[in-house]
């Protein structure tokens, strides 16, 4: 541990009114300053972990950071203590906030991948901090750089910290990160959302590795996520935060089970829609069959002899971890890649594999919505402009008519008419996500492929998504291809299921069959790595399960 | 070493000869396509017929044009850069001496421009949008905004009329012990650094701030590392690349575009030869120095591609 604290038994961290503010510059306004967070206190103890949950814009990270007396960007701290070992840290001058960051205080990111200087090995980053701050000599810290490499059960932990960044997976980029982090033997680390990037069957090594790496090493934490069953398996108390004000703070027990406040019920039932699966009465109108498809002129063949039905009005849902194959799949059925065997028909006759040899009402019929809505736009044209270009391009429509067509689509997506003259910079991101799918209905298709299309997107915000689509699907009889790595969401919307695994479909069927023990041991993988809103789960699953993750 | 970075090399110094040979047929095809006959402005307007027909004969100017080119890239190869026509003199030996003096001059403003420039940019990035800044970025801004041949000028009043501290013309010749041929130098290389400085600055400070956005940054803020340890450590080696390929640029400058320079100064270099010899329409000589040129930008070129694709760590160290 680093410095006893000055009046011997105070709290580790005692934060009282932090108020966080920041200069915004709207286009075309006098510069503004908004606050970020609204007079938080919070109290940390040696080696207790606490978790900062809520959506985006809550504060989460910047309180997280605050910590450290570190602002992103324009972020300035403007009022409040900040008592870290007995000492208001704001007073400390810059040599002292110098001094505390990377030895009293660490912090790993949400990306590893980009946290890491890609012109340095791993082991230089990792023990920069011990060295720097005169903790131990270079011999010693990468002694102990390599210890923590063991323990987060990195894969050859001696020689390991040679690699440079791109030369390892990111699940095991974050672990190194959290070996830096502990390197300098710090009291406290800040933890900012560590497992939000990766596939949910990586995430639980890597959550597994941190809590027992916290416990072994006795290092206080602050974990920030907004996965709520995520934060639960790793603290002790958590604090529910909304629009930079303080909802609700209590014993994880507490809030997983006996939340006090809506929001935080809100919060933790956020995984639940009821969805009946539908019949599997009618003949498919879109059938893959025995398709093979491959990058670099047919070198990497990242799709193999995958068949799959889609059914009126029904939902497929595709899931899998990242190259698995999923995307692929979506690609190979528009026709951006063009199968190297297989077919797919529509509506009983063949589709072109290529996109040119697809005729405009076959283009219509298939639509799709992606992951990225803010990319997926054009942000010089305005809402009305973007949902009415669908209108024009198959139906010819103008003027009047059209105008009345995107805003009837509007109403359908619970919007409204007022936003047809903003730009989708004005939006935010659940509204771009609704505003594409108003975009993929316009052009009345029978199929809309969701690629992730709630992955970037906030729980409560995500949910309303869920149900918009499922109501647009029993008002428009419209069919889905589902394609996502959470299995919450498929369980949420799905009426068959596709479990992928490097380029093959591993198990497919009805909703209730595919999630019907027994389980082939990827799919068990799967569902056994979704976190769960249960204390001592994470120790449950990693115990029993069958197979290695393939992010190992 | 690995095998995909030969590769790289090895397809740049490919393509840079392929350059090279394409740039010496649009350098002959040029001097082709320029007006007057080389043996009517040897002999002059009073020539005789019978004496230009067999001026043309010895000269080799009856063969058809890609013969005469075969000719003379064979000789290029062989080292034998042909004659010049106003002093037949050998081309060769003319211009190795005054290579040589142009690479000196070249040298030398580049041993006090690139530090210099590099360490200003640093400075700026550190204290960017400050006063250091500002001044570092105006004065650098202001001196490749003048002309040369102006700057040029400004020198030789203040430091060789008002103060004659450096002779106002750089003679060097043969022989000459090293310390004079540095004072001779001085005032022109002073003025070629004036030139080029502003502009390895500003790329190396626009190079750094681009990677300064960069989460790793952050990473480095957050261990406490100071702001010039962090650009120095963490910024400087990821921008290395945009910076090696303007001091490259530059560089190439130094050699190819110091024409105005030498001439102010009387410098015997390159490109006074370059320009006399334009006058005297020495096409053998213009052709050679041309090729000369552009083999030492290409080279550059090559040279700077090369060590961005060293510096770059995914393919030093593929996966």
């Amino acid at each position: 541990m680093a410095k006893a604290p000055a009046n011997g038994s105070g709290p580790l961290l005692d934060i009282r009114d932090l108020r966080i503010e920041a200069k915004v510059y709207p286009p075309g306004e006098a510069p503004r300053t908004i606050t970020l967070v609204h007079d938080v206190s919070l109290t940390l103890e040696k080696g207790k972990v606490l978790g900062l949950i809520g959506e985006s814009g809550a504060g989460k990270s910047t309180i997280g950071l605050s910590s450290m007396a570190y602002g992103r960007g324009g972020v300035k701290i403007t009022g409040g203590e900040i008592i870290l070992n007995g000492r208001d840290i704001r007073k400390g001058g810059t040599q002292g906030i110098r001094a505390l960051r990377g030895r009293e205080v660490c912090y790993v990111a949400q990306s590893a991948a980009a946290a890491f200087n890609p012109a340095h090995r791993l082991m230089d980053q990792v023990i920069e901090a011990s060295i720097l701050h005169g903790v131990s000599s270079r011999a010693e810290a990468e002694r102990r750089a390599v210890a923590l490499f063991k323990k987060l059960s990195l894969p050859d932990p001696e020689n390991i910290g040679k690699r440079f960044p791109h030369q390892v997976s990111g699940g095991q980029l974050q672990r190194v990160m959290t070996a830096m982090a502990l390197c300098s033997e710090p009291d406290l680390i800040v933890f900012d959302e560590p497992t939000t990037a990766l596939d949910v069957t990586t995430q639980i090594d890597v959550l597994a590795a941190i809590k027992e790496a916290i416990r072994d090493t006795g290092v206080a934490a602050l974990y920030i996520s907004h996965d709520l069953a995520v934060v639960a398996q790793v603290s002790d108390e958590i604090m529910v935060l909304r629009h930079g004000k303080l909802v609700e703070w209590g014993g994880t027990q507490q809030i997983i089970k006996e939340p006090r406040q809506e929001y935080t019920s809100a919060l933790v039932s956020v995984h639940e829609i009821a969805h009946e699966e539908k019949k599997p009465g009618a003949s498919p109108f879109l059938s893959v069959r025995n398709v093979t498809a491959a990058y670099g002129g047919g070198k990497i063949k990242v799709l193999k002899n995958v068949s799959v039905d889609i059914l009126p009005g029904q939902t497929l849902a595709v899931v899998g971890e990242s190259g698995s194959g999923k995307s692929t799949l979506a690609r190979a059925i528009t026709g951006l890649l063009p199968p190297e065997e297989g077919s797919i028909t529509f509506a009983g006759r063949a589709l072109g594999n290529r996109l040119a040899d697809r005729s405009r009402d076959d283009l219509r019929e298939l639509q799709m919505i992606y992951q990225m809505a803010d990319v997926a736009m054009n942000p010089r044209q305005t809402v009305g402009t973007i949902i009415g270009r669908p209108l024009e391009f198959y139906f010819g429509m103008g003027g009047k008519e059209r105008d009345a067509k995107v805003a009837e689509l509007l109403d359908k997506i619970e919007m409204g008419r007022g936003f047809i003259d903003r730009y989708p910079a004005e939006l935010s991101g659940g509204q771009k996500q609704r505003v594409c799918i108003a975009r993929a209905l316009a052009a009345k298709p029978r199929l809309i492929i969701c690629d992730e299309v709630t992955s970037a997107l906030d729980p409560l915000v995500a949910n309303g998504i869920l149900k918009l689509l499922l109501g647009l699907q029993a008002e428009e009889g419209v069919a889905y291809l589902f394609i996502t790595h959470d299995l919450a969401t498929v369980k949420s919307i799905a009426d068959s299921i596709a479990v992928m695994y490097r380029g093959e479909v591993v198990r497919y069927g009805p909703k209730s069959e595919v999630l019907k023990p027994p389980f082939d041991a990827y799919t068990d993988l799967l569902l056994s790595s979704v976190p769960e809103m249960e204390i001592g789960w994470l120790e449950k699953a990693i115990g029993g399960r069958r197979m290695a993750s393939a992010g190992n | 070493m690995s095998n995909p970075i030969l590769k790289l090399i090895a397809q740049r110094i490919a393509l840079g000869l392929l350059l090279l040979l394409a740039v010496s047929v649009l350098i002959f095809a040029g001097t082709q396509i320029l007006p007057g006959d080389v043996a009517q402005s040897i002999l002059g307007q009073s020539a005789t017929p019978q004496a230009l027909a067999n001026l043309r004969e010895e000269l080799g100017l009856n063969a058809p044009a890609y013969v005469r080119y075969f000719r003379w890239l064979g000789g290029v190869l062989t080292g034998d850069l042909g004659t010049a026509l106003s002093s037949r003199q050998d081309i060769a030996t003319a211009i190795g001496g005054r290579l040589w003096n142009t690479l000196f001059l070249a040298f030398w403003a580049a041993i006090v421009s690139i530090p210099l420039a590099i360490i200003l940019g640093l400075l700026a990035v550190r204290y960017r949008n400050g006063w250091i800044d500002k001044t570092i970025s105006g004065l650098a801004l202001a001196s490749t905004s003048l002309p040369e041949f102006f700057v040029g000028y400004l020198l030789v009043y203040f430091f060789a009329v008002k103060w004659q501290i450096f002779p106002g013309i750089s003679t060097v010749y043969d022989g000459m012990p090293f310390l004079e041929r540095m004072k001779a130098i001085a005032l022109p290389a002073t003025a070629l650094t004036l030139v080029v400085l502003a502009h390895m600055m500003r790329m190396t400070r626009a190079a750094i701030l681009n990677v300064m956005q960069s989460a790793y940054i952050e990473t480095a803020e957050l261990k406490g590392l100071s702001p010039f340890e962090i650009i120095r450590k963490h910024a400087f080696p990821n921008a290395i690349a945009p910076v090696i390929n303007v001091v490259m640029l530059n560089l190439a400058f130094l050699i190819v575009g110091v024409v105005v320079i030498e001439v102010i100064f009387v410098y015997p270099g390159m490109g006074q030869y370059l320009v006399d010899h334009v006058a005297k329409r020495d096409v053998p000589v213009v052709q050679a120095v041309g090729l000369i040129f552009a083999a030492v930008y290409i080279g550059l070129n090559i040279i700077a591609d090369i060590a961005a694709i060293v510096a770059n760590p995914r393919l030093r160290h593929p996966k």
